[in-house]
């Protein structure tokens, strides 16, 4: 290649580098300055100090992580059989994947607001839980751990879905039929051949979903107990922003919700490495 | 292994809803024996292999080997209880195993020890010439060495029937003919009975011991590679063999002695003799007298290699004028046009083959002697053709 061409490929390069520049690294870096700083300019590590000695901030690391890891769990576990079931095509294929689209567009809010009539004490499903008489008074699905749990699911999961069926569709179909051949039992196919070969799938939709229920906060206060047992760590970052405009604290805070996500991320590719070798589609075949 | 005799397919039909991709396939297969199903794509060979392995449910027939009845369209043993191993088109390797481990893979299953999994992995390595290749991952490897691989894969569980789909036919021109060098003699070596599935009549001639022609779903012969190379049964399998001078011919007459008939054809070139060793109780031979009865047109069947630049004391002669010369080394490939055709047979082209130089539109007196002719009704048209392999 010329240099002449070189150069004009990085010409090209310009605009999505000044995207990340200006949208991610510069507000990064100085979100990571504002919390080694005071409000004053002068550098400290006190806004992390604070964070971890104030048992009311600090227990929302673990408030969060044990509403974002079970329901990750659950959305890509849920995902990983259904993904298998629908991977060569079946019938009402597209109206299923509509309805699983739909809750992704209409954002946490609108779910949230549904569900609060839905599965309120005096909601639908209470009233009709209540007329099989499976249960005798409402449960309570809202205001609380459960409440946003179940939103993150119905959000959640169809991210898993979506993308784990684009990769198990993927793999030939033939390596299937190969393994039966072998002498390979359905159960024996799937676990020694399909979930390898989804390991990388998995490991990504599970990254996703759980940076999404980590950073959750919409849900958070709509349809759980903010001020509780669903005050979590976005909620504590916000809190210290906009109601004590401590923008040097609130930064530590997102600072720390990265470092949790980012550990939680190398956990997870540190198994797919372990599990994994090959590449899933192999071009020639 | 479970020991046996032979196999026998019996009227083995597959219905993909209305269409019918398989018509009443009956064959018998000795142990030890290698078989080609041969056609074009569509014709079902790949839906026949795949209902042999069960991986397809059958419509209706029965597949036994011996007395033991594997299927029969509705009790089947598994296609992982049937002791087969499969070779795929695309090789189908695993590719999150390494080599040793690919081939591993069916001996772990059945719960060989370390020691003799290692053993069995290589020498069935050693058989196709991977020594040594044990910790590779299929992506590192060419795609000759990776159908080296899923065949060491089957053959290592000493399968009783080995079914090879288009194992070729991804591989470029070099390596196809050194694999298939590599197949006949591993064959030669360990006699597994072998079903192949290809579309290209070289392989199926180099390979078999017998080549099954199937066109749309239905068997059109069974025979040995000189069989069918010689003594196509219709004219399908001799377009499917090379008899690439197919001209449209009317039957001016007809006498029948008891080993063969001789016949005289008018075509567009003027007419020809035929005399066709098609014996008395051929199907050939009464078609051909139903043909001669009725009126009906047929169609020629003439090898390039059996027409020659000269004619020579009893053969035809073809007076034509040369139109195309493709130079091939060795010789050239020349196509050429009748100088009496009339516009019917315009579309009727000369194809043979000549190791002197012929220049285009240089007129020619070609000859063919009268047993090189073949005669044959013309092919009613395929009433059925599905997608190879769909499920």
């Amino acid at each position: 290649m010329s240099s002449a061409s070189k150069s004009g490929t990085k010409v090209l390069l310009a605009p999505a580098i000044a995207f990340l520049v200006l949208l991610f690294l510069y507000p990064f870096a100085y979100g990571l300055y504002l919390s080694f700083t005071k409000a004053d300019g002068a550098a400290t590590f006190s806004n992390y100090l604070r964070f971890f000695k104030d048992p009311w901030d600090f227990r929302t690391i673990w408030t969060t992580l044990w509403i974002s890891v079970p329901i990750t769990f659950i959305n890509v576990g849920l995902a990983i059989p259904f993904a298998y079931y629908m991977r060569r095509g079946m019938k009402g294929e597209k109206t299923i994947t509509f309805f699983l689209i739909v809750p992704i567009t209409l954002g946490a809010v609108l779910i949230s607001e549904g569900m609060l009539s839905y599965m309120g004490p005096r909601g639908w499903l209470n009233q009709f839980l209540m007329a099989i008489g499976l249960v005798r008074e409402p449960v309570r699905f809202t205001h609380n751990y459960l409440g946003v749990v179940i939103s993150l699911g119905l959000s959640g999961f169809p991210y898993a879905f979506l993308m784990l069926l684009g990769y198990v569709s993927g793999i030939n179909p033939d390596l299937e039929k190969a393994g039966q051949m072998l002498g390979a039992s359905r159960l024996q196919t799937f676990w020694k051949i399909l979930f390898p070969l989804m390991v990388p799938g998995i490991a990504i939709a599970f990254c996703l979903n759980f940076v999404m229920a980590f950073s959750v906060f919409p849900s958070a206060v709509l349809l759980g107990q903010p001020s509780g047992p669903t005050r979590v760590i976005a909620i504590a970052a916000y809190q210290w922003a906009f109601e004590k405009f401590n923008f040097n604290a609130a930064s530590a805070i997102s600072m720390i919700m990265a470092a949790i996500e980012l550990i939680v991320i190398t956990l997870v590719l540190v198994w797919r490495g372990r599990m994994y070798k090959g590449a899933s589609i192999v071009g020639k075949g | 292994m479970k020991d046996f005799k032979h196999i026998s397919v019996r009227r083995m039909t597959k219905r993909f809803g209305e269409k019918t991709a398989l018509h009443e396939f009956s064959l018998d297969f000795d142990k030890g024996e290698f078989v080609t199903f041969l056609g074009p794509s569509g014709c079902g060979k790949s839906t026949a292999l795949n209902c042999i392995t069960g991986l397809i449910p059958i419509s209706s027939g029965e597949i036994y080997i011996d007395d033991e009845c594997i299927d029969d369209s509705r009790d089947k043993i598994a296609p992982e209880k049937r002791e087969f191993g499969m070779v795929f088109q695309n090789y189908a390797l695993f590719p999150h195993l390494s080599v040793f481990d690919n081939v591993a893979f069916g001996l772990r299953l059945r719960k060989h020890t370390k020691k003799s999994v290692r053993e069995k992995v290589d020498t069935a390595l050693r058989l196709v010439h991977l020594e040594g290749y044990g910790s590779k991952f299929p992506a590192q490897m060419s795609g000759g060495e990776q159908q080296r691989v899923a065949i060491a894969r089957c053959i290592v569980l000493e399968p009783r029937l080995l079914l090879l789909d288009e194992p070729l036919s991804n591989l470029d021109a070099k390596l196809r003919v050194e694999l298939r060098y590599e197949l006949k003699a591993l064959h030669e070596r360990l006699r597994v009975t072998t079903i192949y599935v290809t579309h290209d009549q070289t392989e199926a001639l180099a390979l078999s011991d017998r080549i099954v022609v199937m066109r749309a779903g239905k068997i059109q012969q069974v025979g040995t590679p000189e069989e069918v190379f010689s003594d196509p049964a219709n004219l399908f399998v001799a377009d499917f063999m090379g008899f690439k001078n197919m001209w449209k011919a009317k039957l001016e007459s007809l006498s029948q002695s008891p080993g063969h008939l001789d016949a005289v054809v008018k075509t567009a070139g003027g007419s020809l003799r035929a005399r066709l060793r098609y014996p008395e109780g051929d199907p050939r031979r009464s078609a051909l007298v139903a043909a001669h009865a009725s009126g009906k047109p047929v169609v020629t069947a003439i090898r390039p290699e059996d027409i020659l630049l000269r004619a020579q004391e009893g053969m035809n002669t073809l007076g034509c004028t040369a139109t195309l010369v493709e130079y091939q080394g060795q010789q050239s490939q020349v196509s050429a046009c009748f100088d009496a055709s009339g516009p019917e047979g315009a579309a009727d082209r000369i194809d043979f083959r000549s190791a002197e130089r012929v220049e285009e539109g240089r007129g020619l007196q070609l000859g063919v002697a009268p047993d090189r002719l073949l005669l044959f009704p013309e092919l009613e048209t395929a009433a059925t053709t599905v997608e190879e392999g769909s499920p």
